[in-house]
């Protein structure tokens, strides 16, 4: 168990784990990426998940979310396996390296793809509300490929936001570097947007390599170098 | 907010993730014109080359015309179907729709479906045309297009497969056409045969029927052979 609270946190703690993993080993080829790595995300808790260059930080934000099957172990999204809950893609949220962004849809368009395949709210409004959270109001209509890596990341970014407005707290944010290339209004936003999915009795575990997550925010760390193979 | 409330206002069922990943593909095939008309161009130019090689003698091009024109679609099929998935599999949208939860098989269905829309259709609408070049007979050219519009699916979905089966590899391109070209060979062989049959005066329903039999089969193999493929990538 390496799970260490870096800020004492009582929010929820006796509540239903979101998710529990147990015992969780990850490989690679012939390398064992991490071993015996157990975790407990209840609702409203944020665990950051730490660790050197490929240690497996996004393996491990891949088997929980179930895309892909570890080595060892079992990851229980509300006692339910992962890779068999029925609605994993509702309780779910993951937001990988890239940004399954399609160059040639506007931010809008692309944003509404995601939204619709993930079985939300795609309306016009959620979009451009969505959107104009992260201050791309006016970009909505400009196709992907014009778009800074920064301004990628915000329509990716944006998912979360309409998460947020249609109200589905409950659900388990994984998110894989969400900082990358933010600029600091963007961090800003993004701190903002994860403390509200808190309080409102969401949680997340998050990879990030900058220390930008806010002080404000009730977290634990996770460090995968301790639990390498 | 509750789980529940989540899977109520969740409207994703597998048909409109059918329609919605087909109208994507069809919506940025729109966008990439130049792209999308290239195995078209390749099917024209390739059929058209022919009568300019062998010669303008009549006799000769019905004979060769069937082979000819179903040869063409096959490689216009390879060309555009090597890549039908890459781009998904880059930029994370494969691994977004599968932790959707949805039927891979679903998704596998609707890339295929929307690949023949986009390749495989013109050509069965194009075919008629060039079979005038060849000189095809009126019932000929039916059969021409009747063979293709059952020949061109089996071509996208066994692409499909192949497409995923290299998903991730390096020269995935001349992988795909090494797996699926000899899996195609029995489409090619009934498609150009059932018209060749119509040529020489004999009934082509048992080519018809063959090929027909074969798109069936392949449908219920070659999908679920992708969606595990799909899987197997995503690892």
């Amino acid at each position: 168990m390496l799970v260490m609270p870096a800020h004492s946190s009582s929010f929820n703690v006796l509540a239903e784990p979101h998710l529990a993993v147990r015992g969780l080993a990850c490989r690679r080829g012939s390398t064992l990426l991490f071993d015996r790595v157990d975790l407990a995300l209840r609702p409203g808790e944020l665990v950051w998940l730490r660790g050197r260059n490929g240690r497996g930080k996004t393996s491990l934000l891949r088997l929980v979310a179930g895309i892909a099957t570890p080595e060892r172990g079992q990851v229980l999204l509300d006692g339910t396996p992962v890779a068999q809950h029925a609605a994993r893609g509702q309780r779910i949220v993951y937001l990988g390296h890239q940004h399954a962004l399609k160059d040639d849809l506007t931010a809008a368009e692309a944003l509404a793809f995601l939204l619709r395949i993930h079985g939300r709210r795609d309306d016009r409004a959620n979009i451009v509300a969505a959107l104009a959270h992260w201050g791309l109001g006016s970009q909505r209509d400009v196709p992907v490929r014009k778009l800074s890596q920064g301004q990628r990341r915000r329509v990716t970014l944006a998912r979360l936001s309409a998460e947020h407005a249609a109200g589905h707290a409950a659900t388990l944010w994984l998110l894989d570097e969400p900082f990358d290339a933010l600029d600091a209004d963007g961090i800003g936003r993004l701190n903002t947007l994860l403390l509200q999915h808190q309080q409102r009795g969401g949680a997340v575990l998050l990879t990030s390599h900058q220390a930008t997550l806010s002080p404000t925010l009730r977290l634990r760390e996770l460090d995968l170098d301790a639990c390498a193979g | 907010m509750s789980a529940s409330v989540s899977a109520s206002t969740s409207c994703a069922t597998t048909p409109s993730l059918f329609a919605t990943l087909v109208a994507r593909d069809l919506r940025l095939a729109l966008r990439r014109r130049t792209e999308a008309l290239l195995p078209i161009a390749f099917f024209v130019v390739a059929v058209a080359l022919f009568p300019l090689g062998v010669g303008p003698e009549p006799q000769t091009l019905r004979q060769i015309a069937p082979g000819v024109i179903w040869v063409g679609a096959l490689l216009a099929a390879m060309l555009s179907v090597s890549h039908l998935y890459a781009a998904d599999y880059a930029d994370g949208t494969l691994e977004q729709l599968l932790l959707a939860g949805h039927s891979p098989v679903m998704i596998a269905a609707a890339r295929a479906a929307a690949h023949w829309a986009l390749s495989g259709l013109p050509l069965v609408l194009a075919a008629p045309l060039f079979g005038l070049l060849f000189d095809l007979s009126g019932a000929a050219l039916r059969m021409l297009a009747l063979t293709l519009l059952l020949g061109t699916p089996i071509l996208s979905l066994l692409g499909a497969l192949g497409a995923a089966l290299t998903l991730g590899l390096r020269s995935a391109g001349v992988l795909v056409i090494l797996i699926v070209l000899p899996l195609a060979v029995p489409a090619l062989i009934f498609g150009s045969g059932a018209v060749v049959a119509v040529e020489s005066g004999l009934s082509a329903s048992a080519h018809c029927s063959l090929l027909g039999a074969l798109l069936i089969v392949t449908t219920l193999g070659a999908l679920p052979a992708t969606a595990a493929a799909l899987r197997i990538a995503m690892e």
